[in-house]
């Protein structure tokens, strides 16, 4: 039986070790040079930090990991550096590019292991030079030992804000703000549910009263105004507090963020149907507490199937590889698998109280200036989005995400709607006066990423 | 409960969107009926080519037609639909290539089209980024290219504002004529008939003639369809090749579009189901390369096709039925529709409400496997 399995992650890496002490040799692509997955993506070797230092509290799950990773790489097919941009489930066939050479992986079962991205609001300013996800700050202290500025402020939701903020402070950044667009209030109702989440919890708990001891500026229930710079890069950083009034920092940088949304783009391709998450706030793939899908062969486990962040990522992976192998008829521990459910399951609950505790901020982006820039990749404002939701429009009233995206171009550029689309769903949904969920989402197209045009072998051209 | 109207029009493609609002403009009550959002298969997700070069002779007096209106788009819809002339330099990579375009020279000379031959020593001084597989050209100065996705829907706009009713989302299950009208039964069980009917329903055209017993030889045809991110405009025509098995253009905006070969796609059980297939975009990428050799190292973007009806010969159905008075076809444009559509709305509605047109379409005319066979 030909298994392939997409990412080495968190759920990519414990989905293999599953399948591999079953005796399987899977087919393990991934897009990073040394896997990891983006929470332990490993530094370049020249890159001399112990893992405390880079993954703190985490460090010990991340060793860990790396160890299973590096112990799975020979009894695999291990395929490093290998983007895979198209999936065809009818032939069951992966489209891959390796360092400029396209080839193709043949499956009977495939488990999509692809992680999640930064969810963004656009702020006014959000273009500037000096500008980032939270993610990818967190990425560029990680792997490369470096920050996003010397002067530095955070502006977002949800528990990577409190961490990347700590993080970049203990590296030696001079944090100067970190704003929450949550409500203290909104935090304390979820209080309770979040008790179940234990040590995660505490965790966050712990970085909050850490940046508050060591006196950085923290404000919560903010409405972001703008980033403000010039040419050059940020300058500051505005915004209104809880009773209105006007705040502003200088800064050199700003990471902004509001949550993860999955990277679901083979799950699209696959067909299998998606939902809208009303907790989450987010499209995601279909699938059961195992991730099995309705579309026989394919199988979800981490966040690309739902946000649910490393240690439940693991679990899911875990659990897909024993569905898949179940499915194949082989006799699987059922022990392992009632175990891995039950934990999977109480995961779930602490993820609705965290959800809750960091709502994604629908109401900033339905609000946002006409002229601030939306779609970045093609440089498109706000109202340009917005005009399509009237009757009046030259090509009619867009009902719907897709159409809209035919129309204005949101979401046609380079990111395909990545980075934009939460945002870009919300003013048009506001626009045309309906939920979220009623305009459908920006549908898959392949390259799920961007590939370049190569040039052909010299005899293939007639 | 049965809504009537003068003309039932089956698909809202350019074709049939047009007619509808050709037909409204003369005081036709007209209803579209349109299975998903208009413009969605092959009318909205085409390559945007707006060409007469190349076309077959029959072809090309509804070709002329069209063009008139393509030229008086804004006036027609309000807006421009980012129809843009740019000339068609259509390409030769060897003798016997070459030797084609120089024999259609007489053929556009006998419509009317303005082409000229760029020839094997100016063809690299004008176009210096073509590569050296490039023999010669042929050059249609009044060709051009425009949005794709924006055709129907404006056409649509502005045929409600003529009266016309647009219903999407209405998929046609039943189709039956009752002696005196058409009746038609949508998914949902709403029925709607009328005197006349127009089957502008593309690659499912097919079925709607087959259920007024006229089956025709139609299969879908899914173009292969990839876009770049942008990059400095140097491209000013739209480009194609002999034989067709690549052809791009460049928008102002920097994107180069690519099309060339076929993807995939499954239309059974009423699904309408496409998808580009990566070893024919990796080919067609290929043949572009050969064509603009600096595309190496552009990133491509997204890929996509759609659904058309292509028929034994290359050209549509157009004219009336064979079988049943007051229905009237106008489908399975074989991949190179979109410049036809605005013509074809006029030219039917000009078929059904004065009884004939001006431009010949025995050619296209149903019965004629038939009468082959």
């Amino acid at each position: 039986m030909r298994i392939a399995v997409v990412g080495a992650g968190p759920a990519g890496v414990r989905a293999v070790q599953t399948l591999v002490a079953a005796g399987h040799r899977p087919a393990w692509l991934d897009e990073a040079p040394d896997g990891g997955g983006r929470i332990y993506q490993r530094p370049p070797a020249a890159l001399n930090r112990d893992a405390k230092m880079l993954y703190g509290f985490e460090a010990k799950r991340a060793t860990a990991l790396h160890d299973t990773l590096d112990a799975m790489k020979p009894r695999t097919d291990w395929r490093p550096d290998t983007f895979v941009w198209h999936i065809r489930p009818g032939v069951k066939r992966l489209q891959t590019l390796h360092r400029g050479v396209q080839a193709v992986v043949d499956y009977d079962a495939v488990l999509l292991c692809t992680g999640a991205m930064d969810r963004v609001v656009p702020v006014p300013g959000w273009t500037l030079p000096g500008v980032t996800t939270m993610g990818a700050a967190q990425i560029a202290l990680k792997t490369q030992g470096c920050g996003i500025g010397s002067r530095v402020a955070f502006l977002g939701s949800g528990p990577l804000l409190w961490l990347v903020a700590y993080q970049y402070a203990r590296a030696g950044a001079d944090v100067v703000a970190v704003l929450d667009t949550t409500s203290f209030a909104t935090k304390a109702r979820a209080a309770f549910g979040l008790l179940r989440g234990g040590a995660t919890f505490a965790k966050g708990l712990y970085y909050i009263g850490w940046l508050r001891a060591h006196g950085i500026r923290i404000d919560e229930g903010v409405t972001p105004v703008a980033i403000e710079g010039a040419g050059s890069g940020v300058t500051g950083l505005d915004w209104r507090d809880a009773r209105g009034r006007a705040q502003r920092v200088d800064c050199d940088a700003v990471g902004i963020g509001w949550g993860l949304r999955p990277e679901a783009q083979l799950a699209d391709l696959a067909g299998i149907p998606f939902r809208f998450d009303a907790i989450q706030h987010n499209w995601v793939p279909e699938r059961d507490l195992a991730g099995r899908t309705s579309v026989e062969g394919h199988y979800l486990a981490g966040d690309g199937a739902g946000i649910g962040g490393a240690e439940v990522a693991e679990l899911a992976g875990a659990r897909a590889a024993l569905a898949l192998l179940q499915d194949a008829g082989a006799a699987v521990d059922a022990a392992e698998a009632a175990r891995l459910d039950r934990a999977l399951t109480a995961a779930g609950r602490f993820r609705v109280a965290l959800e809750r505790a960091s709502p994604y901020p629908a109401h900033l982006a339905a609000g946002l200036p006409d002229d601030t820039i939306l779609c970045r990749c093609e440089g498109l404002r706000v109202g340009e989005l917005r005009a399509a939701a009237a009757e009046e429009y030259p090509a009619g009233r867009a009902p719907e995400m897709n159409r809209a995206k035919a129309f204005t171009r949101t979401g046609m550029g380079r990111c395909q709607g990545r980075v934009c689309g939460a945002a870009a769903a919300e003013i048009l949904a506001a626009a045309l006066g309906v939920p979220v969920d009623a305009i459908g989402r920006l549908r898959g197209q392949p390259p799920v990423k961007p590939i370049p045009i190569v040039a052909p072998p010299a005899e293939a051209v007639p | 409960m049965t809504t009537s109207c003068d003309v039932l029009i089956v698909g809202g493609g350019g074709a049939g969107c047009s007619a509808a609002l050709h037909m409204a403009q003369r005081g036709q009550r007209v209803i579209l009926l349109e299975r998903g959002l208009v413009g969605s298969q092959a009318s909205g997700v085409n390559y945007g080519g707006v060409r007469q070069q190349g076309r077959n002779p029959a072809e090309l007096p509804i070709a002329r037609r069209s063009h008139a209106l393509w030229m008086r788009m804004p006036e027609l819809v309000g807006s421009d639909v980012e129809f843009s002339v740019t000339g068609h330099l259509k390409l030769a990579r060897n003798d016997a290539e070459e030797a084609e375009l120089i024999a259609y020279l007489d053929t556009a000379r006998e419509h009317g089209l303005a082409l000229r031959m760029v020839g094997r020593n100016s063809i690299h001084r004008d176009y210096p980024w073509l590569g050296p597989k490039v023999v010669a050209g042929s050059f249609a100065p009044e060709d051009g290219s425009a949005n794709p996705r924006l055709l129907s829907s404006s056409l649509a706009r502005v045929a409600r504002l003529a009266g016309a009713e647009i219903r999407e989302h209405t998929k046609v299950t039943g189709f039956a004529h009752d002696g005196r009208l058409f009746r038609l039964t949508a998914e949902d069980g709403t029925e709607f008939s009328a005197p006349v009917l127009l089957n502008m329903a593309g690659y499912w055209g097919g079925a709607v003639a087959a259920a007024f017993g006229e089956a025709v030889p139609i299969k879908p045809l899914s173009p292969n369809m990839a876009v770049t991110e942008p990059v400095p405009f140097f491209i000013e025509p739209n480009l194609g090749v002999v034989g067709g098995n690549v052809y791009l253009r460049q928008i102002p905006r920097g994107n180069i579009i690519i099309g060339g070969g076929h993807g995939e796609s499954d239309v059974s059980g009423g699904r309408a189901w496409a998808r580009p297939l990566p070893e024919v975009t990796l080919e067609m990428l290929g043949l572009a390369v050969a064509l603009v050799p600096s595309l190496v190292g552009v990133q491509v973007i997204r890929s996509w096709t759609g659904i058309d009806g292509q028929m034994p010969d290359r050209i549509p159905v157009i004219g009336p039925s064979g079988t049943m008075p007051g229905l009237f076809h106008a489908f399975g444009f074989s991949g190179h529709g979109f410049q036809l559509g605005p013509g074809v709305g006029a030219i039917m509605t000009e078929l059904v409400l004065d009884g004939h047109t001006d431009v010949p379409l025995a050619p296209f005319r149903i019965g004629r496997w038939r009468d082959a066979a």
